[in-house]
């Protein structure tokens, strides 16, 4: 009787019972189900958003995502500014990696004006330098924090201290920590200092020394492997169906990356491959990004050592403050950490745009995928799945 | 017949390098075989890899299907929409991507300002109502039999009108509802720089505009 | 015995407990757990048990400063654990993580992050607050134990930074939670938020970290301009 009490295993499909309709019959006053607010005040949901669970027992039978604790309006705010006052409004809209923010702004106002054939060389190497150490920072916080969510906060701990290193040499190409305001339009802000290449080897040296020890720490980890493997399952088909972009596709067997399908600045330049695996789960995913981890230093690297060592970085462009761009509309996008990131972007000839709207991958990742995703699954793993989607609020609801 | 065709053409092109010419050749021949079903009222190739159509609202569930399901656009990118209120109209985009020959398409639909409603398409790819839901907010548009749709998105307690219409003026809603800081100025930046750094210079009149 | 007789039996028995279980209740309901008439937030006078009262009319209570060497050595103690609650409100909360681990380490000046409001006894706001957040933090901010202290992070908290015109975050946050210490910056480095709870602590020691008290003295005023913004008021005026 021991033995059968410990390999019970609830049969999923008797309960919620569905109606003729096929929508879940959840009675709350029956005392079977628990509804649950995970958030927004919660440390281990990504950002400021809130997820409302209905519960029988420890296993979510529905999830809802709450999004809007994070909206300032951006795409509103934009339209009542010139072109390069929302500049620096407009790269606050993703504080993860505000990088990718600036190089998209800056190509659609390049592009519309005319202006993308002049920017010059040595602007669009800086730019891809500053792209892949923006991708890098994210992913020393995304996959030891993938483990964080398992309990295991060492990972973070060491992750932090690098990500900080890289901050450290953003902060001597910028000026500046988070926000940057490096890549604007017509080129870039400045020219590397000196030094800095070997700075940043000294930093990339490191990180290495840190990529082996997490393979050690977390991927023969028995706890981790054990909750990891077979959870949050994304195969092949779903990928089309949900829009799913980035690692989380990449880990499902698509292999879709916008630096390889259409390649912006020089990244067809680069020797690269983008990883991939096939299982789908959350365990692949962090094998994906950790091997891409591996990847994007051997890019800064190879970028370090093919750009040239001097040259323009700005094109020349209008009077700032008289800047029209003419009526036009256009859709710019990269790959960012966590998936195809682009920017639609629509101007009628005025000082101003028209329309902005930011298309994030979390906006398809955070709420369709991860609402269907929850279901039949334990309540302890939810922080495991928002983390393994590279769940980012600010880019929901901007 | 012409699915089949269409099979072995993505076959044979399938694995060859991805060009800019090849991209645009691709384009091309996607729009003339657009114009033998549908009646596009206008097209824009914006960039090689990406192109805009503009199709009747009647239309634009039909073109979309076929560009699903005959022209292998499996991937929703994005559905916004823009404000014209001069011409009293909104402009809903839709933007779908072909992953084998990686190109873009945005259909664009023009719909009626006043009272605006379109056809709900989620049963064509789940993150859709996402998208409906946030434009029903957003800009009141109606999608008939979208899942959750009255539902709060981003704002809650709303009373005023949809925020993203043009005539919904956000800065003379802040300074009535919130508590602006006495001291804070802002400045008409041109006049401002003309002044702080060409203090003596005669003001002339508007220079060229494009300049 | 007939299965009649049984279910008779049953039943009779099943009415004697219930019976015997009002009059227990009745006899040991002690005076203050009486059911007791409450306005509902909808207006309606509903009946509610008190353990079970959400609607709670009670207001926030001064606490009346002690004996001047107790409330001196209460300070010192109170200065050098500022427990902090771990909620990011907005994009600051990105510079928090940076403070937990060894380079910054704030753990050496007494500072660390709790999980929940009934633990903590600062409010870091990190950042713009947009209206649908600021009523989950003033949820947050009256469970907290006082006496508490908030920290507002940002130029966007001072008077709405570069979303002074936005039609969803607010401008002034004082307007709505006492602030004990303002950071400014977009975003500050983690070495303004060290210097930041310096600031708070040297407040503390000397006595004026009584922010706590102004909200209660003031408690009309911040609850009407609360309620201007949030539209929707569907929970109770105070969340202790």
């Amino acid at each position: 009787m021991i033995n059968s009490f410990l390999g019970f295993k609830p049969d999923r499909s008797l309960y919620p019972k569905t109606n003729a309709e096929g929508k879940l019959e959840i009675d709350l006053s029956s005392h079977q189900y628990t509804k649950l607010w995970l958030g927004p005040n919660h440390p281990g949901v990504t950002g400021n958003m809130a997820m409302e669970l209905t519960l029988n027992g420890d296993e979510i039978v529905e999830g809802k995502t709450h999004v809007g604790y994070l909206h300032r309006g951006f795409e509103k705010l934009i339209e009542r500014r010139l072109f390069v006052q929302g500049f620096p409004t407009s790269i606050r809209m993703c504080v993860a990696e505000p990088d990718t923010n600036e190089y998209l702004i800056a190509a659609c106002t390049e592009e519309l004006s005319g202006y993308d054939k002049q920017v010059p060389e040595m602007a669009k190497w800086l730019r891809m330098l500053s792209l892949e150490m923006a991708r890098l920072q994210g992913l020393l916080r995304g996959v030891p924090g993938q483990a964080g969510t398992f309990s295991l906060g060492i990972g973070v701990q060491w992750g932090t201290y690098l990500r900080d290193l890289i901050l450290d040499r953003f902060e001597e190409l910028t000026g500046a920590r988070v926000y940057h305001m490096y890549i604007i339009p017509g080129g870039v802000r400045g020219l590397l200092p000196d030094g800095f290449k070997d700075r940043m080897e000294d930093n990339l040296k490191e990180i290495d020394q840190f990529i082996i020890k997490i393979r050690k720490l977390i991927f023969n980890n028995a706890v981790f492997k054990t909750r990891a493997v077979g959870l949050g399952v994304i195969t092949p088909k779903m990928v089309d169906q949900y829009g799913i972009v980035g690692t989380n596709a990449r880990a499902a067997g698509v292999k879709r990356d916008v630096r390889k399908d259409n390649p912006y600045l020089f990244y067809d330049l680069l020797d690269f491959d983008p990883p991939t695996a096939t299982e789908g789960d959350v365990y692949a995913r962090t094998w994906v990004r950790w091997q891409e981890l591996i990847q994007t230093v051997d890019l800064i690297r190879q970028i370090m050592a093919k750009m040239p060592e001097k040259g323009e970085i700005r094109a020349q462009m209008p009077n700032v403050l008289n800047w029209r761009i003419p009526q036009g509309e256009t859709y710019v996008k990269l790959e960012s950490g966590r998936g195809e990131y682009g920017l639609y972007y629509v101007t009628d000839g005025s000082d101003k745009p028209r329309r902005v709207n930011l298309r994030g991958p979390s906006y398809t990742h955070g709420i369709a995928l991860l609402e269907d995703m929850l279901v039949n699954t334990n309540i302890a793993d939810v922080h495991a799945l928002m983390v393994s989607l590279q769940v980012c609020p600010p880019e929901i609801e901007r | 017949m012409e699915h089949a065709r269409l099979q072995l053409v993505n076959k044979l092109f399938n694995d060859r390098p991805k060009s800019y010419k090849y991209n645009l050749f691709q384009m091309k021949l996607l729009i003339d075989r657009l114009t033998q079903h549908y009646n596009l009222t206008d097209y824009k190739q914006q960039r090689h890899n990406l192109a805009f159509v503009t199709v009747d609202k009647q239309l634009s569930p039909d073109i979309i299907t076929h560009l699903r399901d005959y022209e292998g656009f499996s991937h929703f990118v994005l559905l916004s929409c823009v404000d014209w209120i001069e011409d009293d109209k909104l402009q809903l985009t839709y933007l779908l991507n072909q992953p084998n020959h990686k190109y873009e398409i945005g259909v664009r639909v023009l719909i009626d300002r006043k009272n605006p409603e379109m056809v709900s398409l989620h049963k064509m790819w789940k993150q859709i109502w996402t998208y409906q839901r946030e434009l029903h907010e957003a800009f009141g548009i109606i999608f008939p039999g979208s899942p959750r749709l009255e539902e709060n998105f981003v704002l809650e307690g709303w009373t005023e009108k949809p925020h993203m219409l043009r005539d919904f003026d956000t800065k003379e809603y802040a300074e009535r509802t919130y508590f602006p800081r006495p001291g804070r100025t802002s400045n008409d930046p041109a006049t401002y720089m003309r002044e702080k750094l060409y203090p003596n210079q005669p003001v002339t009149a508007k220079t060229n505009k494009n300049d | 015995m007939s299965d009649l007789n049984i279910n008779q039996k049953v039943s009779e028995m099943l009415q004697r407990s219930e019976a015997n279980a009002q009059q227990d209740e009745k006899t040991f309901v002690r005076p203050e757990d009486e059911l007791r008439e409450v306005v509902a937030p909808d207006g309606s006078i509903i009946k509610i048990n008190p353990l079970y009262d959400y609607y709670s009319g009670e207001r926030p209570q001064e606490d009346k400063p002690k004996n001047a060497i107790v409330e001196k050595f209460l300070n010192w103690a109170r200065s050098e654990s500022i427990w902090v609650l771990g909620f990011g409100t907005g994009c600051g909360s990105i510079e928090i993580p940076p403070l937990v681990t060894p380079r910054y380490d704030m753990f050496r000046f007494g500072v660390q992050m709790r999980a929940t409001p009934r633990q903590s006894n600062a409010f870091i706001i990190s950042g713009y607050l947009s209206v649908k957040t600021l009523k989950r933090v003033i949820r947050s901010y009256e469970q907290m134990p006082s006496p508490k202290y908030v920290i507002a992070l940002g130029s966007c908290t001072i008077n709405g930074g570069m979303y002074y015109d936005s039609y969803s975050t607010i401008n002034r946050l004082d307007k709505y939670l006492p602030v004990d210490v303002y950071i400014a910056g977009c975003m500050p480095r983690p070495e303004a938020l060290l210097a930041g709870f310096g600031e708070l602590k040297r407040l503390i020691k000397e006595g004026k970290g009584e922010k706590a008290n102004e909200y209660a003295r003031n408690f009309d005023e911040y609850k009407a301009n609360q309620k201007k913004i949030i539209k929707d008021w569907n929970m109770p005026d105070y969340n202790w």
